[in-house]
């Protein structure tokens, strides 16, 4: 399934946001002197990776680690301050809006809560049809309807129901709807932020089935943000796990799950809940995550680190490739200070 | 000695305009001191329902139509209103799930601390602070003086739900409900709070009802468990017994449908359909819409929760067969 074309690829992405306000906001008095201080959110922090074609990439990482940031970013909906973005070898971040249009076709994202990302005013009809209709001007009203029902069956709703509005569908049903409006402009890649982390257990396998079932059928390339572990190790091919805007490992996920090498990836491990496992001792971290107005100096996990030294301190890891295909950005491993 | 918490066929039932709603339709669970269960369902599934009938907390149009809630041997749903605010809170404590929505955003800590004492025991201020202070201490807040002066929005996440889990305890209860009291947080800090709960009602001989969805915080905190469907028990025992061998093909499907025991990559179980609504929850067995087993008695005739290995093991399930135990699909 998985191919060695790389269908995107980032280089040394930054985002930051501005959260300063108006100048007035930025004045402050210190020791009787005004100074003018700007606050930004360093969410995404030289990034660089790669997606193949027909591969589940994930990203896991706790919240406010600026995964979410990293997914929009990825499809442009934020500018990035710095770095390349590459769609099959064309950059498309330094497109304007209406040259980005022929790749939104093909890039699509499906949203975390479905409640919020349907226009309750809006049918499903209506809904499913205004990508289409946006896309190709010249399409006929009755090809519209026809794909319509196409995608609707397809995700496992009535064609029936394609004149009701979206509260009168359950939220296992809004996701399938989601995710048909995703797929009514047949696109390539879908960007999946945390599909099913609003949705009860049950419900959850059938929306992750339906997208397995997507990925198979039309060789979809999906790049998958959510924080549930579990999922996690059952969809992708490969994981990327972020701590404070910067990738702290990203390896083949049965590598991953098997051998994590970054004492982040393994502390978030150990502290996922088995079931029929009495509790164990997991990995404890210290303190809480620093917020990433006030990011620490060299590695971003230092101060929560048990292995930390003084070098961690100073100089920003990067993610070194070891034997097994895991990229660890971890200065303990690159030294062989810490045992697998 | 009889049981901490004694449920017995409890009913809640919400009057609206067009007719009576049944949320909680026969619950019976025990609880017996220093016990943890794990309360378990989807949403929907009655299990806040449960949690607030327990400390006689439903609110209208909601009321209880039937059964008892026997705590320490008080039938609490027949105590007078002031009766029961010296029980709630006092000797049972509750922790909700979102703990910025718990505490008051314009009070230090240390007022709701101390008020939340005084509430209950003629105490001074003085005293009342240093009971705050040692309950801080207990749930791992370093230096609870300073603590005591602060806003919760100078806390994070996880601190915050711990000062919900030390206001808690400020009483010294003998049971906690919390509902749903890690889900708003992330694994790591989820397993530090589910840590320190277990570890506290340990040292401190509390009973807990743990209301969550998550199979695996039950699984590691829990000694027994019921879950729930559509306002009824449909298993219940030891949580051991009960995760590593369901019975009840809701349990059964809810999980198989966890991706963690199947071969990535592969066909998640996935059980047809969703819960019902409250207003049109099918006859019979409320599951058999959804069920891979179900027989023509399941449509008419609703199962009653029967005892299995000595009443170590309940289950109600037309098709389980009663002599051997096993459902007869197997």
């Amino acid at each position: 399934m998985t191919s060695n074309q790389k269908l995107l690829t980032i280089n040394n992405l930054v985002k930051h946001f501005d959260i300063s306000g108006g100048l007035l906001d930025q004045l402050s008095l210190e020791k009787w002197r005004l100074v003018r201080r700007r606050t930004t959110v360093k969410a995404v922090n030289d990034i660089s990776f790669s997606i193949y074609t027909g591969e589940t990439f994930s990203v896991v990482g706790e919240s406010g680690c600026g995964k979410s940031t990293l997914a929009r970013t990825t499809l442009c909906l934020y500018p990035p301050d710095k770095g390349e973005i590459y769609y099959k070898n064309e950059r498309i971040d330094t497109l304007t809006s209406h040259q980005l249009l022929p790749f939104r076709t093909r890039m699509q994202m499906i949203f975390q809560d479905p409640y919020a990302s349907l226009n309750p005013r809006k049918t499903v009809q209506q809904t499913l049809a205004e990508p289409a209709t946006f896309h190709n001007p010249g399409i006929s009203s009755r090809e519209v309807q026809q794909k319509v029902a196409e995608v609707m069956d397809m995700v496992g709703v009535d064609p029936q129901w394609a004149n009701r509005y979206p509260h009168e569908f359950s939220g296992g049903q809004r996701q399938r709807i989601s995710i048909a409006r995703a797929l009514m402009v047949d696109p390539e890649f879908i960007v999946a932020d945390e599909p099913v982390s609003a949705l009860d257990v049950s419900i959850q396998a059938q929306i992750l089935n339906l997208l397995m079932e997507a990925q198979q059928q039309r060789g979809l390339t999906y790049m998958f943000i959510t924080h549930d572990l579990s999922v996690v190790r059952h969809i992708s091919s490969r994981v990327a796990v972020m701590y404070l805007g910067t990738i702290c490992e990203l390896a083949p996920s049965k590598v991953l799950f098997q051998t994590p090498r970054h004492p982040y990836t393994q502390a978030l491990l150990s502290a996922i809940p088995k079931l029929g496992e009495r509790r164990k001792r997991h990995t404890k971290l210290q303190g809480e995550v620093p917020t990433p107005i006030d990011l620490p100096s060299g590695c971003v996990f230092h101060n929560r680190c048990l292995y930390a030294d003084e070098r961690c301190v100073r100089e920003i890891p990067r993610l070194n490739r070891l034997d097994t295909g895991a990229n660890v950005a971890c200065h303990g491993v690159e030294e062989d200070r810490l045992s697998p | 000695m009889g049981h901490l918490l004694e449920i017995i066929d409890l009913e809640v039932k919400f009057a609206l305009r067009f007719g009576e709603l049944t949320a909680i339709n026969g619950v019976s669970l025990s609880l017996d001191k220093g016990d943890r269960l794990g309360l378990v369902g989807e949403s929907g599934a009655g299990k806040s329902v449960t949690g607030f009938a327990i400390i006689n907390l439903i609110s209208k149009p909601g009321y209880i139509s039937g059964g008892k809630v026997l705590f320490e041997g008080i039938e609490l749903n027949k105590l007078p209103y002031e009766a029961m605010r010296a029980i709630r809170g006092n000797r049972i404590s509750m922790i909700f799930q979102d703990p910025m929505m718990t505490l008051n955003p314009v009070l230090t800590i240390g007022t709701q601390m101390i008020e939340t004492l005084q509430a209950h025991q003629s105490i001074s201020t003085k005293a009342a602070e240093e009971i705050a202070r040692e309950k801080l201490h207990k749930v791992q807040i370093s230096s609870p003086g300073k603590r005591l002066k602060q806003y919760p929005h100078e806390f994070s996440g996880g601190m915050r739900q711990r000062i919900v889990i030390a206001i808690a305890l400020l009483t010294s209860p003998a049971l906690i409900i919390a509902d749903e009291p890690t889900t708003a947080l992330d694994v790591t800090i989820q397993a530090e709070i589910m840590g320190l709960l277990l570890a506290l009602c340990e040292s401190e001989e509390m009973g807990l009802i743990l209301i969550t969805h998550d199979l695996g915080v039950v699984s590691q905190v829990t000694e027994k468990i019921s879950v729930m469907y559509a306002g009824k028990i449909v298993e219940a025992g030891l949580t051991q017994t009960v995760i590593g061998d369901p019975k009840h093909p809701y349990t059964k499907g809810l999980i198989k449908a966890l991706p963690g025991s199947l071969q990535p990559g592969s066909r998640l179980n996935q059980i047809p359909g969703m819960m019902p609504t409250l207003t049109d929850i099918p006859p019979g067995c409320a599951f058999h819409p959804r069920c891979n087993i179900r027989g023509l008695i399941c449509e008419s005739e609703s199962p009653a929760l029967i005892g299995f290995d000595d009443y170590r093991r309940m289950i109600a399930c037309h098709m389980v067969d009663k002599d051997i135990g096993i459902l007869s699909h197997d």
